[in-house]
């Protein structure tokens, strides 16, 4: 892909927490590129490092957080080191977030209108009473709020979780962003208002050509939505893969126990669920080697010492796998058998 | 064996008041029973009423009117004091693993407190024994026994509370949510877990979820609730390959399917709207504000929940004619 379609791009993040038990490294290294246009789904468990690597994209790190190392280009402009009041103007305009809790997210004493209105003043200390109003209605009507004029001098507690989150997506798309960082929007949310919010993201991204970065830890929801997903665990990105690859062709043990471990609807209930082992990496102490290798069922000597490299498996196919090595042992390893069954 | 059911719950109605002289009509006229050893599942979005279910089975609520038959005993109208012999027969297991354990006790005493309250051991090494023996059944071993509730993780902390449920070996669980707080790779474990416990200890279940994959694993029976009543219940694969009720239907089509190719290919139906209040929920059919299909007779008639044959019930002008 050429380097202009890029709207963002990370090299080698690195993101640190102090606390009382040491420096947690909670993001330890992670590249990735998101096109123009495209929907990238990260996807991981709690503690995995997604939200804090949305937080550094946006320099919203809380407390003791700070990124320790790499870069994070947003539309070839360096966003590390940048001054508060910078990001302030980048932010709204150039990227935008949604929040997985729109009842905390949105302030109980202002009218969801004037909220809306805030961010455009934000951006634009001119803009009349009016025309803002005229702009939150059309945001309104993009976000598929019935009735927007009398709407907009609600208050969010009148309104639903799945009200709330529309008008969180309308404000993040007030300044049309040309990314929107969607840090699980519908977790909160009943199946039946999740599939309304997904439907609305979808269309909305199809109108406006925006990207999306899908931070989730449902891959079913990440199928319905994106084009190409991280997988991420132990602060790493273990797999990175079109969606339709992770799905039938995914390289790493911990996509494949991810996908193994949810129930698909004609899953057969004699047959036992299949858990991955174990629980997630102390991020104080992060192992030595793979972060999955505790875990992992192919587990080798090499995979508790030594982190593996990212291998490429096919274009665009990445994944740190010991497994996927030239030099590993063809015995028990899921890859290379599926190769020699498809060859 | 007798072939009472562990659970029947007979026209159950929860009302709770709300400001202005209103009420809340949180379950209306809800009715199923549970077999030994089987599993019901409900399932329904947040509000309609399946948790309040759950905690007035418990007693946690007074019913506002209707029958709980636990092994046939109508426990509906106890006192807290009549009702303590029925608790050790029932347990439940809690949503948030977070929340439910106390965080002054250590994980010893959150799993003796049921043995405790209910005097089943004379002497504390008979205590200590049988807490072992939980916890060795729940995968977690005798040193984690004198740690507190925050040293665990999510999934650890779920096991203990999996472990104060079934340490009085009841009959009836009341599973409340036990899984959504959990990781995707964690659920697994836990759900393995329940199942497990069920075949060796015979337990019968009611499981609440939001879920809908999971529930139709685990269940042998599921019901739907909508806005405080039950409209759609019957055997847990018939209800996923024939739903019946256009709620059922909108609901099954909603969930996110973990397969790309068909996930972006279908034309989803879908939900429209949101759920109404409980506060004064929709004359008729509860559903007709949300529903394709209604007519002039679901804005006014409530449809009664009847047998569409082997033993699907569902609530619904247009199913039942």
């Amino acid at each position: 892909m050429d380097q202009k379609e890029h709207i963002l791009e990370v090299r080698d993040l690195q993101t640190s927490f102090l606390t009382s038990t040491g420096e947690v490294k909670a993001v330890r290294g992670i590249s990735f590129d998101i096109g123009k246009g495209e929907s990238v789904g990260i996807v991981g468990e709690s503690g995995s490092g997604k939200s804090v690597t949305s937080l550094s994209v946006m320099q919203l790190l809380a407390g003791t957080g700070r990124i320790t190392g790499g870069s994070v280009k947003l539309n070839g402009e360096e966003l590390i080191g940048k001054s508060k009041k910078e990001m302030r103007a980048i932010r709204g305009k150039q990227v935008a977030m949604i929040f997985q809790d729109p009842m905390t997210s949105l302030n109980p004493l202002l009218t969801v209108g004037d909220q809306v209105g805030e961010m455009l003043w934000a951006h634009d200390k001119n803009i009349t009473k009016e025309d803002k109003k005229k702009r939150v209605i059309e945001l309104f009507n993009l976000v598929r709020i019935p009735e927007p004029e009398k709407r907009y001098n609600c208050y969010p507690h009148e309104f639903s979780g799945g009200m709330r989150q529309r008008v969180m997506i309308a404000m993040a798309l007030a300044c049309k962003p040309d990314l929107l960082i969607a840090d699980e929007p519908t977790t909160a949310l009943d199946v039946s208002i999740q599939d309304q919010i997904l439907k609305l993201m979808r269309s909305i991204q199809q109108e406006m050509g925006m990207s999306i970065m899908f931070i989730t830890h449902d891959l079913g929801v990440v199928a319905e939505l994106c084009s190409r997903v991280l997988v991420m665990y132990g602060g790493l990105v273990m797999e990175e893969a079109s969606i339709f690859d992770v799905f039938e062709n995914p390289c790493h043990p911990y996509t494949m126990g991810l996908i193994a471990s949810i129930p698909d609807i004609n899953q057969d209930k004699n047959k036992l669920l299949q858990p991955i082992p174990g629980s997630p990496p102390d991020m104080v102490n992060p192992p030595k080697g793979c972060p999955f290798a505790p875990r992992c069922p192919y587990a080798c000597r090499i995979c508790l010492e030594e982190l593996p490299p990212v291998m490429e498996v096919a274009e665009g196919h990445k994944s740190r796998c010991w497994l996927l090595d030239k030099d590993a042992p063809a015995k028990d390893n899921p890859f290379k058998q599926r190769k020699e069954a498809t060859t | 064996m007798s072939d009472t059911p562990v659970l029947q719950v007979k026209g159950l109605t929860k009302h709770f008041p709300a400001p202005g002289k209103k009420t809340v009509h949180a379950v209306d006229n809800v009715s199923f029973s549970i077999e030994k050893g089987k599993t019901l599942g409900l399932v329904g979005e947040s509000g309609c009423g399946k948790s309040t279910c759950a905690r007035t089975v418990i007693r946690v609520y007074d019913p506002t009117a209707g029958q709980i038959l636990l092994d046939g005993e109508d426990i509906s109208g106890l006192s807290q004091k009549e009702l303590l012999p029925y608790r050790k027969k029932m347990q439940m297991i809690f949503q948030d693993p977070y929340a439910s354990l106390n965080a002054r006790m250590t994980v010893h005493d959150i799993v003796a407190e049921p043995l405790r309250a209910h005097k089943v051991c004379k002497t504390k090494r008979e205590e200590s024994e049988m807490v072992n023996d939980m916890l060795a059944k729940v995968g977690l071993n005798r040193e984690h026994a004198n740690r507190y509730a925050h040293e665990f993780s999510g999934g650890q902390r779920q096991r203990v509370g999996i472990a104060r449920a079934l340490i009085l070996k009841p009959e009836l669980v009341i599973c409340d949510e036990p899984i959504s707080a959990l990781d995707v790779s964690i659920q697994a474990q836990v759900v393995n877990m329940l199942r497990g416990f069920q075949q060796e200890l015979g337990l019968t279940y009611l499981f609440i979820a939001h879920d809908l994959s999971m529930v139709r694993y685990v269940s042998d029976e599921v019901g739907v609730m909508y806005l405080g009543t039950l409209v759609e219940k019957c055997e847990a694969d018939e209800i996923y390959r024939h739903p019946l009720h256009p709620y059922t239907k909108g609901l099954l089509s909603s969930i996110p399917i973990p397969n790309p190719r068909l996930a972006q290919a279908k034309e989803k139906s879908g939900l429209e709207g949101d759920l109404p209040s409980p506060i004064n929920p929709p004359s008729g059919c509860r559903f007709h504000t949300r529903c394709p299909y209604a007519t002039e007779k679901c804005r006014t008639v409530e449809p009664p929940l009847v047998d569409a044959g082997n033993g699907h019930m569902v609530a619904c002008h247009a199913v039942n004619g």
